[in-house]
């Protein structure tokens, strides 16, 4: 079982790191781009045998540690 | 007065805490390392700074679960005095003993210069040794500085004054130019409800000896010390 965690910044919270790569991308020639938000992605290979049970325990990861509720948001996705 | 440094995997600054404490302020000092769960005593703990656990997921985030920080919550929930410096203010707010959290520096840079803040408070077990608004100069050093709460959060810290530090110009004025990191309100240090728990960014113990450029940071241990005689 595979869980894919995607933590990112709130939205509002500023991300100068997101607007730096714009400006890079822009710089590039590439056009069209109207924002970046740069996050991280965590890998959880899980020994757990149901999908809900593994998504429910990684929800808890995801509280407890892999994000801080303050500034980040998370989205979950969950693989066999 | 008995200080206790706690050190973590990481920690680079515990050991310019207890030169300051034993050797220019010759104060009782302990090292404690992250593992214990005893204070040994302590009547303040300083969570220093550095980089523990490498800064990994989070700065500080790792840190706050280490078993001493369980003996630090309950010793903070009973009046014990906190200090954290930078790493330290950082796992201070990952473990909710502060409110809000830190983010990347605006500038996408580690800054490592002098700044100048202004005392906000002198009512505190921290900065009673200061004058209200007096300016003071101390070394900033790090990459997550930008501190941001919710503005809920932020409406009571400035109602009930528990930000005990603002950067500011060589004039004392709260400028836009003066604040090195985009730090909400330019917030460099705050106490909690309690006024136990301290948490700034900027070094005190880089600031404690004259001939190092500058002594206003050894105002804030001078304050611990004089709390707890009159205590």
């Amino acid at each position: 079982m595979i869980a894919r965690v995607s933590v990112t910044l709130k939205p509002g919270v500023l991300d100068p790191q997101g607007k730096t790569v714009q400006q890079a991308l822009e710089s590039l020639g590439f056009k069209g781009i109207k924002q970046v938000r740069v996050g991280k992605c965590i890998e959880l290979e899980l020994n757990h045998g149901k999908v809900a049970s593994a998504k429910r325990d990684v929800e808890r990861m995801c509280e407890k540690l892999l994000a801080n509720p303050v500034v980040e948001t998370y989205r979950i996705e969950v693989k066999r | 007065m008995k200080f206790g440094v706690v050190v973590f995997p990481g920690s680079n600054c515990d050991e310019d805490c207890v030169d300051v404490l034993r050797d220019v302020l010759k104060q009782e000092v302990v090292a404690l390392w992250h593992q214990e769960t005893r204070l040994h005593g302590c009547d303040c703990v300083v969570l220093p700074g550095g980089f523990s656990y490498g800064d990994y997921l989070r700065t500080g985030a790792i840190a706050r679960f280490s078993p001493i920080m369980r003996s630090l919550a309950a010793f903070a929930k009973d009046g014990g005095l906190v200090l954290g410096i930078c790493n330290g203010f950082q796992i201070l707010l990952e473990s909710g003993l502060l409110p809000g959290a830190m983010l990347r520096n605006t500038s996408l840079r580690f800054i490592c210069r002098y700044v100048t803040m202004r005392v906000e408070r002198t009512d505190t077990p921290f900065t009673n040794r200061f004058r209200s608004g007096q300016v003071v100069r101390m070394p900033i050093a790090h990459n997550e500085g930008n501190y941001v709460v919710e503005t809920k959060t932020l409406k009571a810290l400035q109602m009930h004054r528990h930000v005990v530090f603002r950067y500011c110009d060589a004039d004392g004025q709260v400028t836009a130019s003066s604040n090195p990191n985009g730090s909400t309100d330019s917030i460099a240090g705050l106490c909690n409800a309690a006024g136990n728990v301290l948490g700034l960014m900027p070094h005190p113990e880089r600031a404690s000896e004259p001939e190092l450029g500058s002594a206003d940071g050894r105002l804030i241990f001078e304050s611990l010390i004089n709390a707890m005689a009159s205590a």
